[in-house]
């Protein structure tokens, strides 16, 4: 059995900066398991830019950032095994993985960090009823075709739901020649950036629907076109009525990224139902001790910027219980009231003087927002905001005084 | 000339192909399709019932008593999934108490193993979740699951295996008599046999047409289905059927062999033979129905939809035997449920009438029943998966990770496609794809292994053949 005390599944964004921060914080032997050929996960076939305008305060495409990294990985002792694919967790931190090279392999870890990331919600979850023709795919699947393999999935395309990745696809496939009809959003808001509205629909002139769902997909072998809907804004039933049919050959799905937790579980890791990832301490740890958690496994990111911060906390921290160190406190619960649908840490271990960055998201939209931090009655902290979205996820940085009562965080309309 | 043409490659054609390669004889399957399993094969219940809900004396109730006894050890020889779940007629109310009670007798008239009625309690006992108002059920131990597609696979490798040969993209346009025999117009070839066995579906009607036989129809039966992730699974461990009402058999709740729970079928009479499309209104009536027996399901974990067409005959019962009016035609039509179960026993009763009407069946030496497949990298232990990555380092690869498949096993499955490969069928022979995210991740890979194994252009692959291709060529950049 091989060993190490710090390792990291996963070599995407998170995986990444998670490990270089263990290296950073004195972990000697860190290893780095990801199942693709290359580092850097998802941004390998995000070509576009936008990434590390917060982080590195330049705007980067997803191979650059992550090439900064893995640059860094030159520098420092960090074992990369790709083509390494995790198949177990187990409570004792035991990491079983196979590849083609090493073969079957058991890891004795001191700690270790989970970084799996998340895939996409695919057309069955949402019950789509129709045939099943070829033509529909799921906006990150036709990003991998159209980016990495060069190969183009459609030419009349409609996208049912406004997330980041059927926004970036959307600008994508109407560069390659494609003709994009619409984007149709079942919400009365987008779950994307704004800046993602403004630069891949509005200047390329792609209406975007809200309210308004893909209700049917006809077509026997191609897709031949889908039936949309509006909705109704409460139940989210289709408006009987309202159906049109729309033909096309390609239907793109952006509609949720689901975090990767099948190894979690398996380990018996307590999980978030609303976030869909693990419930973790400030310092990323999940219900496991020894196990930490980073990135969109944890909880689905905006911004790549954000996952490298929360990834460097969980590797840091990694180190540190690798060592012996992991700094413990009376645990407090944090908990979302009112208009927050959830805060990640969703508990901290209170220690006086310490500063936190609470990271959340609202299940609505609110305009203006007023966010209350409390604890034992008392108000620690207030703000207003011009606007908070479920697209964008905010943060604020709270100091604890002295060891609190539960945290509540709550965002109302003013 | 071949001794007999078997029209069709569903379970029933590859069933009989699997039986007939027992002798010396030339034996060809002609399919529509360009695989085996593209009709109803791919899409149904996967039951292996017990027999006891068919009217005694009918061809469905004799044939699906045999079928059940002789599954054990066909998929035991075909290294094909079956698990003796037992199944569970439930009663809600004393009525229907009473029908089960009518069940129990006829399955005793049909010669069903090991029947009982259970009360409530032991109903709760064998399954967590059901609705409260359950009364009682009838419990069939013999009563089970499969896996229908692999199990047609199973049989068109061991048939082909033993000498018989298949023809994909092959419908029969035309069929001539000919001294001897028939002359069969395939479109892309001809081809002359002694006798022919129709197991053509639901087209079975229009084929036996073309022998001079009209004695029944064939119409399509559309089954809906809700198919749910492995991980929510659990409120399905047997086989649950509802007492029989107007309209049928009603909704199952049912586990598959492979862990998954799912929720159908519906009954929705069409004239379209080919329409396998999902109604709008099927989501609703699946789940109001099956809450009927599991009141909490996890909607949201469904990973799919999907429908199948039955092919009812009409009048209803299984149409296997000598043609009344073509000496030379067997029929094994007009097979809905329970033909999967009773796929083995028309076999061996096409086989009987083939004799009867005068072919020879003269058993060959070297017949082999046992088709050797490798184990499931999924199901393998630990030793097993390192034995495994040591013998081809391609085990070491994963390119489906929801259901754990291995590029040593998606290579496997292209190498035994017919023809060209597709995305569907390499599907269903390696379960890449089949798992809670239903291909997003894995699909590209799987292309790009039946490009490079096949030496195709991936923009010339499909999903499921014909015109299913999946992309529509290169992007700009690369014209450049």
């Amino acid at each position: 059995m091989k060993s190490a005390e710090v390792a990291v599944i996963g070599g995407g964004p998170a995986g990444l900066a998670a490990a270089l921060a263990a290296y950073e914080a004195g972990a000697k032997e860190i290893l780095i398991l990801e199942r693709d050929a290359k580092l850097g996960g998802i941004l390998q076939q995000c070509i576009h830019n936008g990434f590390g305008l917060h982080y590195f305060k330049q705007e980067l495409t997803g191979p650059e950032y992550a090439a900064r990294f893995e640059e860094r990985l030159l520098g420092a002792s960090i074992e990369v095994l790709t083509e390494t694919m995790v198949l177990e967790l187990s409570k004792d931190l035991t990491v079983t993985a196979v590849s083609a090279k090493e073969g079957y392999l058991q890891i004795q870890a001191k700690a270790v960090v989970l970084a799996m990331g998340c895939r996409e919600r695919s057309r069955g979850a949402l019950l789509i009823p129709g045939t099943r023709p070829a033509g529909v795919y799921t906006a990150g699947l036709a990003q991998r075709l159209v980016n990495m393999e060069g190969l183009l999935p459609g030419k009349e395309v409609v996208i049912l739901g406004s997330g980041d990745i059927g926004l970036i696809m959307a600008r994508r496939m109407s560069w390659e020649g494609a003709k994009v009809k619409m984007v149709c959003e079942l919400m009365p808001y987008s779950s994307g950036l704004s800046r993602n509205i403004v630069q891949c629909l509005q200047d390329n002139e792609i209406p975007l629907h809200f309210n308004t769902t893909v209700v049917e997909i006809h077509g026997k072998e191609r897709l031949e076109g889908v039936t949309i809907a509006r909705v109704d804004e409460k139940t989210k039933k289709p408006i009987v009525g309202s159906e049109k049919f729309v033909p096309c050959d390609t239907l793109l799905l952006s509609v949720g990224l689901i975090p990767e937790n099948e190894l979690s579980l398996q380990a018996g890791i307590e999980i978030d139902p609303v976030t869909g990832g693990a419930r973790v301490s400030q310092e990323r740890q999940t219900s496991l001790p020894g196990v930490f958690a980073c990135g969109n496994v944890l909880h689905v990111h905006d911004l790549v910027d954000n996952v490298s911060e929360e990834a460097e906390i969980a590797g840091a921290a990694a180190a540190r219980f690798a060592k012996g160190q992991g700094k413990q406190g009376r645990e407090i619960p944090v908990r979302a009231a009112g208009g927050v649908r959830y805060v990640v840490p969703q508990r901290v271990f209170a220690r006086e003087g310490e500063e936190l960055t609470f990271y959340f998201r609202v299940g609505a939209a609110y305009r203006p927002a007023k966010l209350s931090v409390l604890s034992g009655g008392k108000q620690l902290l207030s703000r207003q905001k011009a606007i908070m979205t479920p697209g964008e996820m905010e943060s604020v940085r709270v100091k604890l005084s002295k060891p609190v009562d539960e945290i509540i965080l709550i965002v109302e309309n003013t | 000339m071949f001794d007999v043409l078997v029209i069709g490659a569903g379970v029933v054609g590859c069933a009989v192909a699997r039986e007939l390669s027992r002798y010396a004889l030339r034996v060809a399957v002609a399919e529509a399709g360009p695989d085996v399993a593209c009709g109803a094969s791919k899409a149904n219940s996967a039951i292996v019932h017990a027999g006891y809900d068919c009217e005694p004396g009918t061809n469905m109730a004799r044939l699906n008593v045999r079928g059940n006894a002789m599954f054990g050890a066909l998929c035991e020889e075909l290294a094909v999934p079956l698990k003796r779940t037992g199944s569970l007629v439930l009663a809600f109310s004393d009525e229907e108490m009473e029908s089960v009670r009518r069940l129990y007798e006829s399955g005793l008239k049909n010669g069903v193993p090991g029947l009982k009625i259970l009360d409530a309690e032991a109903c709760h006992a064998m399954q967590e979740g059901l609705n409260p108002e359950v009364k009682g059920a009838l419990y069939a131990p013999t009563g089970g699951i499969t896996s229908p597609y692999e199990l047609t696979i199973a049989l068109f490798e061991n048939a082909r295996q033993n000498g018989t040969e298949f023809f994909f993209e092959s419908p029969v346009l035309a069929a001539r008599a000919i001294e001897g025999g028939y002359e069969l117009d395939l479109g892309q070839k001809m081809l002359q046999a002694r006798y022919v066995v129709n197991a053509a579906g639901l087209y079975a009607d229009q084929i036996s047409a073309l022998f001079g036989d009209k004695c029944f129809k064939i119409h399509a039966r559309k089954g809906e289905y809700i198919l749910f992730d492995r991980a929510v699974s659990g409120f399905a461990k047997t086989v649950l059927f509802q007492a029989p009402g107007p309209l049928g058999k009603g909704v199952l709740v049912a586990p598959t062999v492979h862990g998954n729970a799912y929720i159908g079928p519906t009954a929705v009479e069409q004239a379209d033979k080919s329409d396998t499309s999902v109604r709008r209104e099927a989501i609703d009536e699946l789940s109001k129905a099956a809450s009927r027996s599991v009141p909490t399901l996890p909607l949201r974990g469904a990973i799919t939809l999907f429908a199948g067409l039955r092919a009812m005959p009409e009048p209803h019962d299984f149409i296997v035997g000598l043609s009344p009016k073509n000496p030379r035609l067997v029929q094994a039509a007009g097979i809905c449920s329970p033909g999967l179960t009773s796929a083995p026993a028309i076999a061996e009763e096409v086989a009987k009438a083939l004799s009867l009407a005068g072919l020879d069946l003269e058993e060959k030496t070297g017949f082999d029943p046992i088709r050797r497949e490798e184990k499931a990298f999924r199901e393998m232990n630990g030793d097993e998966r390192a034995a495994a990555i040591a013998f081809d380092p391609a085990y070491g690869r994963i390119i489906c990770r929801c259901e754990t498949v291995p590029e040593a096993e998606i290579l496997r499955a292209i190498r035994a496609t017919p023809g060209v490969p597709t995305l569907d069928g390499v599907k269903r022979r390696a379960r890449a794809g089949m798992g809670r995210c239903q291909g997003g991740f894995c699909s590209s890979r799987v292309l790009e292994l039946i490009a490079r194994e096949r030496n195709i252009p991936m923009e010339e692959l499909t999903k499921s053949g014909g015109r299913s291709k999946l992309l529509v060529g290169r992007t700009r950049e690369d014209d450049e």
